[in-house]
């Protein structure tokens, strides 16, 4: 049988990955813009004799989805924003007791209830983890409708390896725009779950808890999870180069704004700049040892982001200072490629890269 | 030789911790057996609190998740969405189930999960060390109302049983006892029942039980006792609150 692609909006392409990648459960709160996802699950789950249940709130959702897990369950949880934000409890206990699950952020501008339009403004609660204690989990950022979809489906297997919550990070605008997608068939296989609370028979009761009492064990637990964090670090990085090879000017961004810099970089490319994109595709673990290799031939960096600037404190990290990084900042507007052409001319002027005058003028003519 | 008492399997055998004259063991040990005698400790899951009894999952022989700080009600729906054909329970303090976590209990009651929740009022936040809670009564010193909990600042106490009862999903909702023996076989009475009437399906059931704080009362184990007795039945009259129709052939 051919697989053929079906044109299908973001958030329904994370709602039919997840099921075909065999989520059990889903429990979630509604809210603007990832709302068709529990919709479509809502209608979805039952059909496929899976669990669907709207929670009271996302502390309650979030609460369900680590019983669930903590059951042996696969099982996700989605929102926005501000949803997000209540979910952190629940998140922090995940990754306490090391239990697998798939969390959802369509992102929405902020602070408080902000709007509804799309905004990246939660990547540092999303990469330094937003909930209390010392933790950290996958952050996977896709950026078409495809990749909402295979990321979904990896997200569960990821969840599973390693025993830790994995949070995919989209936007509004990914959220609710279409665009054809081919959807996983099998589902990752099932990993055994020894440790689950299914019921203690033929074997030692099961518990799953975050507290340790003691001052060693609470050390030991935190130096335990450590290495499976590094672990992570070490395996998953993952990022996508576009037109990177001979680049001068050197565009990271990362979801929506990535694509607009893809336009905006074949722009540049018209009037002689030598601009190219790296885009993290795992916020965390973030590209660093990438990055810091394109900065030894890059001359100039220009971080691309829907929010205040914050994704550019990691590439600064990754650059050490070898070359200046300037940002590009809209909140909950998407980037208009013409704009991010300037700020790429600018900077190429002032750090000496090559351009071509000539053409600009007869573009502006 | 006869044995007439032994630990029920559903306990292990780690030395509880709680101070003496504290309430949380014997109910620990109505729930163990009550478990046993159901034998149904081989597909029993059940959540801690955040609470004095946060560490329930060394002291039950069954499987068991610690929940956030009264997220319990939504952790075992959980468990019992995917599982539906254990036994979940949820064991939960009046500051985890009352104040923190009332919304779950709520809405948990409300869909009618097949879950059972043994509610321990002691009229106290004992693991903190003595703050007021939502059931703390009219007039008692804690150390968040040194001056006694007066209506006019900080309300009057839930009574969590009739509120619950209030709700269709909700269809065995008990208050008990734990400060005599005669009260002690009542509340195992109890107990069975709610957790029969889960493994009937017929909906959610919660049994709350008076249980004494010496420690945070400034009381002896005996005066504790007394001042239940004194306090808090007038206040929380114990029975049967609510047996639905559905339940009532259950006993
Ligand atoms: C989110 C959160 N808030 C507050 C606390 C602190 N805390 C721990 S136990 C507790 C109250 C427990 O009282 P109760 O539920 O009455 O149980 P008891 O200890 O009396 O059995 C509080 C407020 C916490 N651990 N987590």
């Amino acid at each position: 049988m051919v697989r053929k692609k079906v044109l299908m909006k973001g958030n329904e392409a994370i709602g039919e990955a997840a099921i075909r990648a065999g989520c059990q459960a889903f429990f979630g709160y509604p809210i603007t813009p990832q709302s068709e996802l529990p919709e479509y699950l809502a209608r979805r789950m039952p059909e496929v004799d899976m669990i669907f249940l709207q929670a009271e709130s996302e502390l309650a959702a979030i609460s369900m989805v680590y019983g669930a897990a903590g059951a042996g369950a696969r099982v996700m949880t989605s929102s926005s924003s501000p949803g997000i934000s209540l979910k952190q409890e629940g998140i922090s206990m995940l990754a306490g007791a090391d239990l697998p699950a798939v969390i959802v952020n369509i992102m929405r501008g902020g602070p408080g209830i902000g709007g509804i339009q799309p905004s990246q403004a939660d990547y540092f609660q999303a990469t330094r983890g937003g909930g209390h204690g010392d933790y950290r989990h996958l952050v996977l950022a896709p950026a078409s409708i495809q990749e909402l979809a295979d990321l979904t489906w990896e997200a569960f297997a990821l969840a599973d390896q390693y025993r830790n919550p994995v949070l995919i990070l989209g936007d509004g605008m990914l959220g609710q725009m279409m665009e054809p997608v081919l959807l996983p068939e099998e589902p990752p296989p099932l990993v055994d779950k020894p440790w689950a609370t299914t019921g203690a028979k033929d074997r030692e009761h099961n518990e799953i808890y975050t507290l340790h009492m003691g001052m060693e064990d609470l050390e030991k637990h935190n130096q335990r999870l450590a290495k499976k964090w590094e672990q992570i670090a070490r395996e998953q990085v993952r990022y996508d180069k576009f037109m990177l090879d001979d680049a001068e000017i050197v565009i990271v961004a990362f979801g929506i704004a990535s694509r607009v810099a893809r336009r905006a970089i074949r722009m540049a490319r018209e009037v002689g700049i030598k601009a190219g994109l790296l885009r993290p595709i795992s916020l965390w673990p973030f590209p660093t040892a990438a990055i810091a290799e394109v900065a030894k031939q890059a001359r100039a960096f220009l971080v691309v982001e829907m929010n205040l600037g914050q994704m550019i404190e990691d590439v600064r990290l990754a650059t050490g200072g070898l070359v200046p990084v300037e940002l590009f900042s809209k909140i909950t507007i998407v980037p208009n490629p013409k704009e991010i052409l300037q700020s790429l001319c600018s900077l190429a002027r002032r750090t000496g890269c090559k351009i071509d005058e000539a053409a600009i003028k007869e573009e502006s003519a | 030789m006869k044995t007439v008492f032994s630990r029920p399997q559903a306990l292990t055998n780690k030395p509880l911790h709680y101070c003496p004259g504290c309430g949380h063991g014997i109910i620990h040990r109505l729930v163990a057996e009550v478990i046993d005698e159901l034998g149904i400790r081989e597909k029993t899951i059940g959540t801690c609190p955040v609470g004095c009894a946060v560490v329930a999952n060394e002291y039950f022989n069954v499987d068991m998740q610690q929940a956030a700080h009264g997220r319990s009600p939504a952790v075992a729906t959980g468990i019992k969405r995917v599982l539906p054909d254990r036994v979940v329970f949820t064991y939960q303090g009046d500051g985890d189930l009352a104040s923190i976590g009332m919304t779950e209990v709520v809405h948990a009651a409300a869909r009618g999960e097949l879950i059972t929740t043994i509610f321990v009022n002691n009229a106290i936040y004992g693991m903190t060390g003595g703050q007021m809670a939502p059931t703390s009564l009219l007039g008692q010193f804690t150390t968040t109302t040194p001056y006694g909990r007066k209506k006019e600042l900080q309300g009057s106490p839930i009574r969590v049983a009739e509120m619950l009862a209030t709700l269709e999903g909700a269809v065995y909702i008990a208050r008990m006892s734990v400060h005599n023996a005669t009260h002690v076989m009542r509340t195992k009475r109890a107990i069975k029942r709610a957790f029969e009437t889960q493994l009937e399906g017929k909906g959610y059931s919660l049994v709350e039980i008076l249980s004494t704080c010496p420690t945070n009362w400034g009381l002896s184990p005996v005066e504790a006792t007394k001042w239940l007795a004194d306090n808090m039945i007038p206040y929380y009259p114990l029975g049967e609150i609510k047996v639905a129709a559905a339940v009532e052939g259950i006993n």
